[in-house]
C-alpha cells in the first residue's frame, strides 16, 4: 500500500475527527457538570445537519455562516429543555434519565423521519470539491476549514469556562453542587445553560459535518453511539480528552476503513472503548473520581 | 403475611388473580383471531425478556443496556447449529445458554473486577453489543449482514422437537416461558440471592460492610440474566426464522428490552408483564390510530409512542404496577 495514501487517510481521519471531538466535546461539558448522559446527543446533531440543509437549500446559506443562528437556536433550545424537562430528573435514578432521553431521542429521530423521509440530504459547495496539494498530499478544503472552526470553537468554549463569570461558576457548580448552592449559585440556571453550552457545541459540530457526509435520519443514534464512544476514551467531563478522543477515533475510523473494510471501522472504535474501560476506566485525559 | 419483604404469595387476592390470568392465558389461542394472538405473542416474548433483564437491573441494580447481545448470540447459535447441523433446538439451547452465561460473565468479570459501574457499566454493555453486532455483519458462516434463514414450514406441521409449527405452539411456548421466569424470579427474590442483591442495588457499599461478597453476587446476577435471555434468543430464531445482525443486536433491540420493566415497574415481578402488555398494546394502539387519521408517513406512529413514553416517565416515575397494586390493594411482589 502506497505510503502516501495512507498518509491522506490519517490526515482527513485527523480532521473529520476534530469535528467528531466538538461533537463529542456537547456531550462531555453536559455530564461533566450535569452528571446527566444525553442519550439524545447524535439526534440533535442530525438536527442540525438538517438545519443546516434547510438554510442551504432556501437561502443558498453557506454551512460556515449556518452556524451562527443554528448555535443560538440550539443554545435556546437546550436551555429549554434542560430547565423543563431535565431539571425534575436530577435527583432521580440513572434509568430514569436514561428513558427520558431516550424518549426524547426517539421523538426527534422519528420527527426528521416524518418530515424529511429517509433518503439522504446534503449541501454543494464548491470548496468541498477543492484541495491544497502538498507534494502527494491532498487536503480536502472543506476538512481543513471544518477542522479549523472546530478547533476555534473548542477554544472559545474554553477560554469561556477558564475566564468567564458564568463559566467559572460552572464549573463551582461541578466541582461542589452543595457549595455551589451554598455560596448563592442559580444552580438549575447554570445546568440550563450548560445545556444550552453544549447543544449549541453540538450546532456547530452539525453545520461542519453536513459538508464531509451526506445525512439521513438514523445516522442520529449512530452519532449517539459514536460520541459516547469518544468522550469515554478521551475521558467523560474532560474537554481536551473529548476533543482526543475526537481525533483518535477519526484516525481509526479512517484507518480501519483503508485496511479492513469501510462497514467494520466502527468495530475498531468499539474495541478501543472497551479497552480503555477496563485499563482506564477515567479516560487518557480523566480524572480519577 | 408479616413481613413486608414477602406479600406476594403470601397474598390470597394476587394468588386469585395470577390464576383467573393464567386460567385466561391458556385459554387465549382458542378465544381470539390469529392477529390478536400475534400480539400476544409479542407481549409474552417482551415480558419474558423484561423479566430476565429485571433479575440484573431491578433486583441487583446493574444497568444493562447491551441484552440485544444475548439475545443474537442465543439465536444464531441455535439457528446457526439447526440449519448447518440438523441439531435440535432442544439440544442447541443448552449450547447457547452455556456461550451467553459465558459472555455475561467474562463483561462482568472485566466490569466488577475493575471496579465499573453505573453509566460506564452501561455503556460498556453497549459496547460489547455493537462490537458482535458488527462481528455479524462480517460473520459469512451466518450469512453476515445478508441475513441467516431457518427453513418456513407450511402451517399444518407440528414439530415440537424442532419448534417447527403453528403460531399457536410458540405461543404456548412463550407462555411456558414466561410462566416459569415468573416462578423462578419469585423464587429468586425471596432466596439468599435475593436478599442480598437488593442489599447490593440499595447501597453496594453498605452491603459489603455487611460481609456480602458483592463481585460474586453480582456476578451471579450477570450469569443468570444472561442465560435466560439467550433462552428469548432461541425463541427469536426459530418463530421469526429470518436474522439479520442490524436488527438483533441493535441497539434499540435493547431499549425495546429494558421499556417494559421500566413502564411496568422495575425490580416487580409483575412490572415486566405489565409493562410489556401496554407498551406492545399500545404500540398497535398508535399503529391503528395513525391508519384511521390517515397520517400513514414513516415516522408519526413512533414520534407518538416517544411522547407516551415520555409522559409515563414524567408522571409515573416508579412505573405503572406500584401505583396499580396499591389501587388493588395488593403486594407489590417486589421486595420492596
Amino acid at each position: 500500500m502506497p505510503i502516501d495514501l495512507i498518509f491522506n487517510v490519517v490526515i482527513a481521519g485527523v480532521l473529520t475527527g476534530l469535528v467528531y471531538g466538538l461533537m463529542a466535546l456537547g456531550l462531555s461539558v453536559i455530564f461533566g457538570v450535569v452528571r446527566v448522559v444525553n442519550f439524545a446527543h447524535g439526534e440533535m446533531m442530525t438536527i442540525a445537519m438538517y438545519a443546516t440543509v434547510v438554510l442551504f437549500a432556501a437561502w443558498k446559506l453557506d454551512p460556515f455562516l449556518a452556524i451562527f443562528p443554528a448555535a443560538l437556536a440550539f443554545f435556546v433550545f437546550g436551555y429549554f429543555l434542560q430547565s423543563t424537562l431535565i431539571n425534575p430528573f436530577i435527583t432521580r435514578p440513572e434509568h430514569s434519565q436514561f428513558m427520558l432521553l431516550v424518549a426524547v431521542a426517539i421523538i426527534m429521530v422519528n420527527g426528521l423521519l416524518m418530515i424529511f423521509g429517509p433518503t439522504a440530504r446534503n449541501v454543494q459547495v464548491d470548496y468541498q470539491l477543492e484541495s491544497w496539494e502538498l507534494g502527494k498530499i491532498l487536503f480536502d478544503k472543506a476538512r481543513v476549514y471544518a477542522a479549523l472552526t472546530a478547533m476555534a470553537t473548542s477554544a472559545a468554549l474554553f477560554a469561556f469556562f477558564k475566564f468567564s463569570r458564568p463559566g467559572k461558576a460552572i464549573r463551582a457548580c461541578a466541582d461542589n453542587h452543595l457549595g455551589a448552592k451554598v455560596v448563592g449559585l442559580n444552580v438549575k440556571h447554570l445546568y440550563a445553560l450548560t445545556f444550552g453550552i453544549g447543544s449549541a457545541c453540538v450546532a456547530v459540530a452539525g453545520c461542519l459535518m453536513v459538508l464531509l457526509v451526506d445525512v439521513t435520519p438514523v445516522l442520529g443514534p449512530a452519532y449517539t453511539l459514536l460520541a459516547f464512544v469518544i468522550v469515554i476514551v478521551g475521558g467523560l467531563g474532560s474537554m481536551g480528552g473529548a476533543l482526543l478522543g475526537g481525533v483518535l477515533i477519526g484516525v481509526s475510523e479512517a484507518v480501519a476503513g483503508l485496511f479492513i473494510t469501510p462497514s467494520a471501522k466502527s468495530m475498531v472504535s468499539f474495541a478501543l472503548l472497551i479497552l480503555v474501560l477496563l485499563f482506564r476506566p477515567q479516560g487518557l485525559l480523566g480524572r480519577k473520581s | 403475611m408479616s413481613a413486608p419483604a414477602s406479600p406476594l404469595f403470601a397474598d390470597r387476592r394476587a394468588i386469585g388473580l395470577l390464576l383467573a390470568l393464567l386460567a385466561l392465558l391458556l385459554a387465549l389461542p382458542a378465544l381470539v383471531n390469529s392477529y390478536i394472538l400475534s400480539v400476544a405473542i409479542l407481549i409474552l416474548y417482551f415480558a419474558y425478556t423484561g423479566q430476565a433483564w429485571n433479575v440484573m437491573m431491578g433486583f441487583c441494580g446493574q444497568l444493562s443496556l447491551g441484552h440485544s447481545l444475548y439475545v443474537g448470540v442465543g439465536a444464531y447459535t441455535v439457528a446457526a447449529l439447526f440449519v448447518h447441523y440438523q441439531i435440535s433446538p432442544w439440544v442447541g439451547v443448552w449450547l447457547a445458554v452455556v456461550i451467553c452465561t459465558l459472555m455475561g460473565l467474562v463483561i462482568g468479570f472485566l466490569a466488577f473486577r475493575f471496579g465499573i459501574g453505573g453509566t460506564y457499566f452501561a455503556l460498556l454493555t453497549i459496547a460489547f453489543a455493537e462490537f458482535t453486532r458488527i462481528g455479524f455483519d462480517h460473520f459469512d458462516w451466518v450469512g453476515s449482514s445478508g441475513g441467516f434463514f431457518l427453513k418456513v414450514e407450511s402451517h399444518g406441521t407440528l414439530d415440537l422437537l424442532n419448534l417447527r409449527g403453528s403460531p399457536t405452539m410458540f405461543y404456548y411456548l412463550a407462555l411456558a416461558m414466561c410462566a416459569a421466569a415468573f416462578v423462578f424470579c419469585a423464587w429468586l427474590l425471596k432466596s439468599r440471592a435475593g436478599y442480598y442483591w437488593q442489599a447490593i442495588r440499595e447501597n453496594e457499599e453498605a452491603a459489603q460492610a455487611l460481609g456480602i461478597n458483592t463481585f460474586r453476587w453480582k456476578m451471579l446476577a450477570v450469569g443468570i440474566s444472561s442465560a435466560m435471555t439467550s433462552l428469548a434468543g432461541v425463541f427469536f430464531a426459530f418463530y421469526y426464522n429470518n436474522l439479520f445482525p442490524e436488527q438483533i443486536f441493535n441497539i434499540s433491540r435493547s431499549i425495546e428490552i429494558i421499556l417494559g420493566p421500566i413502564i411496568g415497574g422495575i425490580g416487580t415481578l409483575f412490572g415486566p408483564i405489565l409493562g410489556a402488555a401496554v407498551l406492545t398494546i399500545l404500540a398497535d394502539g398508535i399503529t391503528e390510530l395513525v391508519a384511521a387519521m390517515g397520517l400513514e408517513i414513516p415516522g408519526v406512529k413512533q414520534v407518538f409512542y416517544g411522547v407516551v413514553l415520555l409522559l409515563v416517565v414524567m408522571f409515573l416515575p416508579h412505573g405503572i404496577w406500584p401505583t396499580l397494586a396499591r389501587k388493588l390493594g395488593l403486594g407489590q411482589g417486589s421486595g420492596k
